[in-house]
This record gives C-alpha cells, structure tokens and sequence, in this order.
C-alpha cells in the first residue's frame, strides 16, 4: 500500500497536487467574491423591494436569477457557459464566472434571510436620525445581517469549493484533474484520490477555523 | 397671530389613519408650541403612539396634514374628497344625479392627485432632514448593537455631515457625561442595563440638536427601579426648555413635568388641559374611568 502512495507521488508528481490545489483555491476564492457582489446586490435590490416596494422590475430580474441558477444543476450551467455563452473566455474565467454566478444565487438568499432578520426598530431609529435608507442600509442593517449571514455564508463557501471538483470536465487542471492525470499514467486509483481528499479537507478545515474566528470577532458586541 | 406661528413647531390638522379598514386616527388636530411638554396619555389600542409615529411619518398617515416648523412634511386632503364622491353617489338611480357635478369631481380627483404627487415629491426631497431636527425615543430603545455607545451616538451626526468626527465625539463626550455614562463610551448596548440604554437613546436624539423630541413609551419596557433614572433625564430635558411630546403611562410625570396633558381615545383627542385641570378636574367620562383606574 505505501508502494502504491510513494508512485503517486514519486518524482515531480508531488508538486502537482499544489498545482492543482492553487488552480482549485484560486477558482473558489474568485467565484466566492464573485458571489458575494451578486448576492449583495441581488439581497439588497430584494429587501429593498420588500421593505419599501421600491425596483419592482429589478426584483424581478432577481427572482429569475436565483430561480434558474438554484433550479439547475452547477455541472450542466458549467457545460452551457462553456459550449454557448462564454466560449471566447479563457477556460479559468469560465471557471470563475460560473461558479460565481451560481453561488451568488445562493449567497443571495443567505444575505436576504440575515437583513430579514434584523428588527424594523433598527431601521425605524435610523431613519428618525435622519439618516437616508441607503445610509440605514449600509450602515446599520447590512453590518448586523452580515453577521448573522456568516455561519450559513461558510458553509455556501465550503459547498463551492469542494463542487469546484467537477471542473475537470472542461479541461481545468484542478486537484482533481490532477488526480486523474496521475491516475492515467500510474493505473492505481487508489492513492492519488486519497491524497486529494485530504487536501480537501485540510483545505476546509482551516477555512472552518478562520471564519470562527471571524464570528467570534465580529460577535464581540454580544457580550 | 404672527409670532404665535413662529413658535409652532408642529401643527397637525385632520389627521386619519387607517390600518387596512381599520381607523386608529380619526382626525386629530393639535399644534405644539416651542417649550411645549406634551403628555399624551390614554388607554392601550387608543392610537396614541401611532399619532406619535406618524409624527415623524415613520408610520403613514392616510390624510391630513402636519406641518413642522411651517414646513409641509405631510399633506393628502383626498379624504375630503372622498367624502363629497361618495355623496354624489349615493344619489345614483334618482333624479338628483347629476350627471356634470360628477364629472367635476372626476376631473378635480385627478387635479388633486397630480398636486399630492407634486407635493410628496417636494416633502420626500426633504423629510429626512426634517427627521434629523425631530428627535425619537423609542420603547425599545433600538440602540444599534454592532455599534459601541460612542459610535451609536456619533453616527447620524458623522454620516450626515453635520459634524466632523472629533466634534460628534467631544458632543457625544459632553452629552454622556452629564448622564454619567460617559465610562460606557467604548463599550457595546448588550452590556448595558435598560435604563442605561434608554438614557443613551435620549442622547443619541439629543446630538442631534432637535426642535422637538417624540418619546413613545419610553419607560414601559423598563424594569421599576430603572423608570426613575430615564424620567429624570426627561424632566431635565424638559427644564431646559425642549419641545417635547411625550405617550407614557406615567401619570407622575405628565402631572408634574408636562404643562399639557391629552387624553385620547378611539382614535381622536377627548380632552386637552393643564395638568392639574386634567386630573382634578376631568370631563370625559372614560377619561373619569380612565384615571380611576391608573390612579387608584
């Protein structure tokens, strides 16, 4: 058995699995920003609408959006922007955009449920100062949703990357992809697919850590 | 006549306010002077916070007509409107209808739309600097808790620009130390006691520099021993000379603080008078059950 691990990783093999880790890592983390500007926007245009019975068309165009992209399978919207819509992109920026899109629908509804939660007294003592409602927005609703939309928003984070894994398809050299080249050459698949879930799990792990320690910074006014 | 308008800071007239078919406000009309200490008292479902919200216009009012400083922050007069429609109506079928009033008042309804519309447009540009000069103490308090003490009462000054940063802060400083909180500066509302926050909120309205400050119940979410301390602020307030109306339950504090009292009930004023008028001399019949009931 450890024959089979010291093939997989034998020569310069072992530097491609951090290859395909950056490749992995640089994806989530550029659909995870992606997704959080739409969600933003997509929450905010919702509640908006909800609070004020403002943008009506707007929300609309944001009930489609979240509709479709909860309504079908990541793999297949991979498959379409990369045959149909972005076929001029680089296979990365497909990659990106994709999963940014995707996740910005679910991100939105996480965001929408935090703002939803926060008391219409908090809005009502903004407004009595005189704030504008984007002012009470932005500075006092959307900080408190924000924080209650974390544990949620983290695991929508830990969801993307691990989903990231079926990018292969498109020919994206990711961990996984990385894993089935090795397997391709060395004909053992049971290493290479061992190593890769512990990286992925590291991978999660720490992420899980950073973002406690985010919460607890951010809930520092609970006490 | 001219100076007496001067000192009005807030005049309503008429004002209604249906909740869906419901109608809490049905037509309350007063004018609140500068110096003013306004207890508004009366039984619970009367209207009386919802009179004080609408103030504000925090809460909608259906028609009326307030005015704050001599400047229109809401006006609808279709209720008038409305009634006349519904006479004109009502003689459907018979000889009376007349065919050319109708149309009249179809074309005065459309008249009068476009100039609501005009007017809301007008009021909507500014009620949020009229809101910054109309101070509100809520029942809950509704400190922002992401925020330290500090922060919550600097952040309307700050954001608004009618402050810099320093000056908000030395104002809030001032502000907390006569309260003698001003060890709570830096510290979150989730630590602070009710009565404490309360006192907060009243300084976070105050650095706003108001004309005039609404409190809707402000010690009803109170534990008892925590009343004393926020009614003492407010009655300081008031000794200095600040335009205040005040829905509490507080029968202490509107006999010794307010130089008006009001009672209200089912949605309208049932009887306005001086403290002292008011309690040793009422007319209103449920207002007579209403205070022997409070008082015992």
């Amino acid at each position: 058995m450890w024959k089979n691990f010291r093939i997989a990783l034998k020569g310069n093999r072992w530097k491609w699995y951090f290859e395909g880790l950056q490749t992995t890592l640089t994806i989530s983390l550029g659909a995870i920003l992606v997704g959080c500007v739409i969600g933003i926007i997509v929450a905010l245009i919702k509640y908006t609408n909800k609070k004020y019975g403002k943008l009506k068309i707007a929300r609309r165009i944001c009930d489609v959006y979240i509709t479709i992209f909860r309504g079908t399978p990541v793999y297949v919207q991979m498959l379409l922007m990369w045959l149909v819509i972005l076929v001029s992109l680089s296979d990365m920026t497909i990659a990106i955009l994709t999963f940014g899109i995707n996740s910005g629908a679910y991100v939105a509804e996480i965001i929408r449920g935090g703002l939803e939660s926060i008391d219409d007294g908090q809005l009502e003592a903004g407004s009595s100062l005189g704030l504008s409602k984007l002012q009470v927005l932005w500075h006092i609703v959307l900080p408190q949703a924000i924080r209650r939309a974390l544990p949620p928003f983290c695991n929508e984070f830990i969801a993307l990357i691990k989903e990231t894994s079926i990018i292969g398809t498109i020919g994206v050299m990711d961990l996984t992809k990385v894993a089935d080249n090795i397997i391709g050459r060395t004909r053992e698949p049971f290493a290479p697919y061992i190593i890769v879930a512990v990286m992925y799990l590291v991978v999660v792990l720490i992420l899980t850590f950073l973002l406690r320690l985010l919460e607890k910074k951010l809930s520092r006014s609970d006490k | 006549m001219e100076q007496q308008e001067k000192n009005t800071v807030l005049s309503v007239k008429n004002l209604h306010k249906y909740f869906g078919k419901l109608e809490v406000l049905k037509g309350v009309d007063i004018d609140i002077h500068k110096g003013d200490v306004v207890a508004v008292i009366g039984p619970s479902g009367c209207g009386k916070s919802t009179f004080l919200r609408c103030l504000n216009r925090l809460e909608e009012p259906t028609s009326g007509r307030i005015e704050f400083n001599g400047e229109t922050v809401f006006k609808k007069e279709r209720r008038e409107w409305k009634a006349a429609w519904k006479a004109l109506q009502a003689k459907k079928g018979t000889d009376e209808y007349d065919q050319t009033a109708v149309n009249e008042a179809k074309l005065a309804y459309q008249e009068l739309r476009k100039k609501e519309k005009a007017t809301e447009k007008s009021i909507q540009k500014n009620l949020d600097k009229h809101r910054q000069k109309i101070g509100m103490v809520f029942q809950q308090f509704n400190l922002f808790p992401h925020l330290t003490i500090l922060q919550n009462i600097t952040l309307a000054p700050v954001k608004l620009k009618l402050k810099s940063k320093e000056e908000a802060e030395q104002t809030a400083m001032d502000l907390l130390k006569r309260i003698g909180l001003e060890d709570k500066a830096n510290v979150y509302p989730s630590t602070l006691s009710g009565g404490q926050k309360q006192r907060i909120a009243i300084v976070r309205a105050l650095a706003m520099s108001p004309d005039v400050m609404l409190f809707d119940e402000p010690t009803s979410a109170l534990d008892p021993e925590m009343v004393g301390e926020v009614l003492k602020v407010m009655t300081e307030l008031a000794n200095e000379g600040m335009t205040m109306v005040v829905v509490t339950h507080e029968m202490g504090f509107a006999k010794e603080v307010a130089n008006r009292v009001i009672f209200m009930n089912e949605g309208v004023i049932k009887e306005e008078n001086t403290p002292k008028e008011f309690f040793e001399n009422p007319q209103d019949e449920r207002l007579k059950d209403f205070l022997s009931k409070v008082l015992m």
